[in-house]
């Protein structure tokens, strides 16, 4: 399977990923290469075959909703880039 | 005397106790060996300062006689475990000036035990490669060569840095992370024992997350003994982790002194692969048949969906990771990319962008791909499909043995910037043997056979069924002691 120029920038936006245009070749190459290895999948068959999302399917376990923590927004904006009366600042998103 | 920082890390706590050496002593001894081996480049963030301060403390409680299990004992620790206070960068330039606010509960546990951190130690970015070449700090070095030779080599990946602090004697032992092998094929390639735990028995909270469903915290060491040691302190429940599992653990002290006399010990026909190094698989079937002299009774086991591990692997792990990866924007941590009129998607997308090595982008392209409209039937729930079939496999061979002895690895480390070797697919294919247990959860160790004919580590592998650790330790023990791997690396 080859995947096309078109496809690795539409997957790009979706990850949000600037891609210069030298490297939109490269990407559809090495994401095509790995898509042939991936493609062995389709000898195996899955009729019937549920899904596994986790191997310990019944432990997953619920915790009470419940503060048990808070009161350290200094300490948590230590490692913004950028903030402001306590808050995160991001650039302007309505005009 | 014995240079103390080759001690095993029992003997040093009997050394400790008995005051024959001092906490400082001890700690002095491996930041020499740290020292020494700088060009090995096996630290992101050395925390020498902070040790020698803890070794203080370690020494007091000595003298006070309330030290803990793991008092005065120095540890590397990979840059994958945020810890409070000390820098966590995951080795990658989207993280490099994060400072965690909070202490992951592996580390937290292993430090209340009085374990002393040395460092961070060096990884693939994001713990996504198997030769720790794609570090935003540069590749970490193995203290092993071949005999002859003066090339250096990988350490393997993607806890590189880790494996290559316990192998060159700069840390008694190390925590790692292992999501497709990235503990047990470094230590395969550094001559060091690497363990896995069941998936859910070390909490995952703090853990940088690349594939959550396989992600899980797990240890280096130079022995089985050793690694046993550092495994009590650091597993069990946790309830900021949903995945972590509420099972007693079992008594691995008693598994470490059982014969395998009586066990059931299955070989997966699978394993025997084309790509298999013969003398890896030389190592194997002397193993089987020390296996058998031992009194166990080893069979033949069928694994049918091993060949598609890896495909179902680069799946799981890339769609896990491209959600798992969202977080990284800008915004509340980490690197952020901004110029004057930039909208808040270019941000986003220049900061990913320049924060981002390149096989952390191609994982991240390839999950997003496998999850978007229109092919998440054909290739993600697809895969996870196979992963059932992989981890129904297991279950029925468990059902005829107690454990599986298989190779580690295909190969042996390899140079740093061999072309063929570094080929991203020959890298992935590479995985072959560790992606199976990982997939179905399993305990797993790798541990070191013997030197091959280039004077480089090869080793073996013991997989266990989920929660039956003290079954994997105790064959894994039993092949120890009859191996009796007593190699160091050459500078040493």
């Amino acid at each position: 399977m080859t995947i096309t120029k078109e496809t690795v920038l539409k997957t790009a936006k979706l990850a949000r990923l600037k891609i210069e245009d030298e490297g939109v070749q490269r990407y559809a190459n090495e994401i095509s290469n790995l898509l042939n290895l991936i493609d062995v999948l389709n000898e195996v068959n899955t009729d019937g075959v549920e899904p596994m999302v986790n191997v310990n399917e019944s432990a997953i376990s619920m915790h009470k909703d419940e503060v048990s923590d808070g009161n350290c927004a200094d300490e948590i904006l230590k490692n913004a880039p950028k903030s402001k009366f306590n808050y995160f600042l991001v650039p302007k998103v309505i005009e | 005397m014995t240079e103390l920082n080759k001690l095993s890390l029992k003997d040093a706590l009997h050394h400790l106790k008995a005051k024959k050496c001092s906490a400082i002593e001890l700690t002095e001894a491996h930041i020499s060996a740290m020292e020494k081996q700088k060009r090995l480049n096996v630290f992101i963030t050395e925390t020498t300062d902070l040790a020698r301060e803890k070794a203080k403390d370690a020494d007091a409680r000595y003298l006070r006689g309330d030290a803990r299990g793991l008092e005065g004992i120095p540890v590397a620790i990979k840059d994958v475990f945020c810890t409070k206070d000390v820098r966590t960068t995951n080795a990658s330039k989207i993280l490099s000036n994060f400072i965690p606010p909070y202490e992951s509960t592996v580390t937290a546990k292993l430090f209340d035990e009085g374990a002393i951190m040395l460092g961070k130690t060096n990884m693939d970015e994001f713990a996504m490669g198997s030769a720790n070449n794609n570090s935003a700090f540069g590749q970490a070095i193995s203290p092993w060569k071949e005999y002859g030779k003066d090339e250096d080599l990988v350490p393997g990946g993607s806890s590189g840095g880790s494996a290559a602090a316990v192998a060159a004697r700069m840390s008694m032992a190390a925590l790692g992370s292992d999501t497709g092998g990235s503990v047990r094929q470094p230590a395969a390639y550094c001559g060091i024992v690497g363990f896995k735990p069941t998936y859910g028995r070390c909490s995952r909270f703090g853990i940088i997350a690349y594939a959550s469903s396989l992600d899980q915290a797990a240890i280096f060491a130079r022995s089985v003994e050793d690694t046993a040691e550092i495994s009590k302190a650091i597993m069990g429940y946790d309830n900021k982790d949903s995945t972590s599992v509420n099972i007693k653990l079992p008594d691995f002290q008693n598994a470490l002194t059982q014969s395998v006399k009586g066990m059931k010990i299955g070989i997966p026909k699978q394993y025997h692969h084309e790509s298999l190094d013969p003398e890896i698989e030389k190592l194997w079937m002397d193993a089987k048949e020390i296996l058998q002299k031992e009194g166990a009774e080893v069979v033949e086991v069928d694994l049918p969906h091993t060949k598609y591990g890896v495909a179902a692997y680069y799946v799981i792990a890339p769609a896990e990771a491209s959600s798992n990866l969202a977080r990284y924007d800008g915004v509340r941590y980490g690197l952020r990319m901004y110029e004057e009129r930039m909208t808040l998607d270019e941000m986003y997308e220049v900061t990913r962008k320049e924060g981002f090595g390149h096989e952390v982008e191609k994982r991240i392209m390839i999950g997003t791909y496998v999850l978007s409209s229109g092919f998440y039937d054909a290739y993600f729930a697809k895969a996870q499909r196979v992963r059932r079939l992989m981890v129904n496999d297991f279950k029925d061979a468990f059902g005829k043995v107690d454990a599986l002895l298989t190779p580690t690895t295909t190969n042996y480390a390899f140079p740093v910037g061999d072309k063929k070797r570094m080929d991203p697919i020959a890298l992935y294919l590479n995985d072959m043997f560790t992606i199976p247990a990982s997939m179905a959860g399993l305990p797993c160790i790798s541990i070191p056979g013997k030197l091959n004919t280039k004077g480089l580590p090869i080793g073996l592998q013991v997989i266990a069924s989920n929660f039956r650790e003290d079954l994997m330790f105790q064959v894994a023990r039993n092949l120890e002691r009859c191996f009796n791997f007593d190699a160091a690396p050459g500078s040493l």
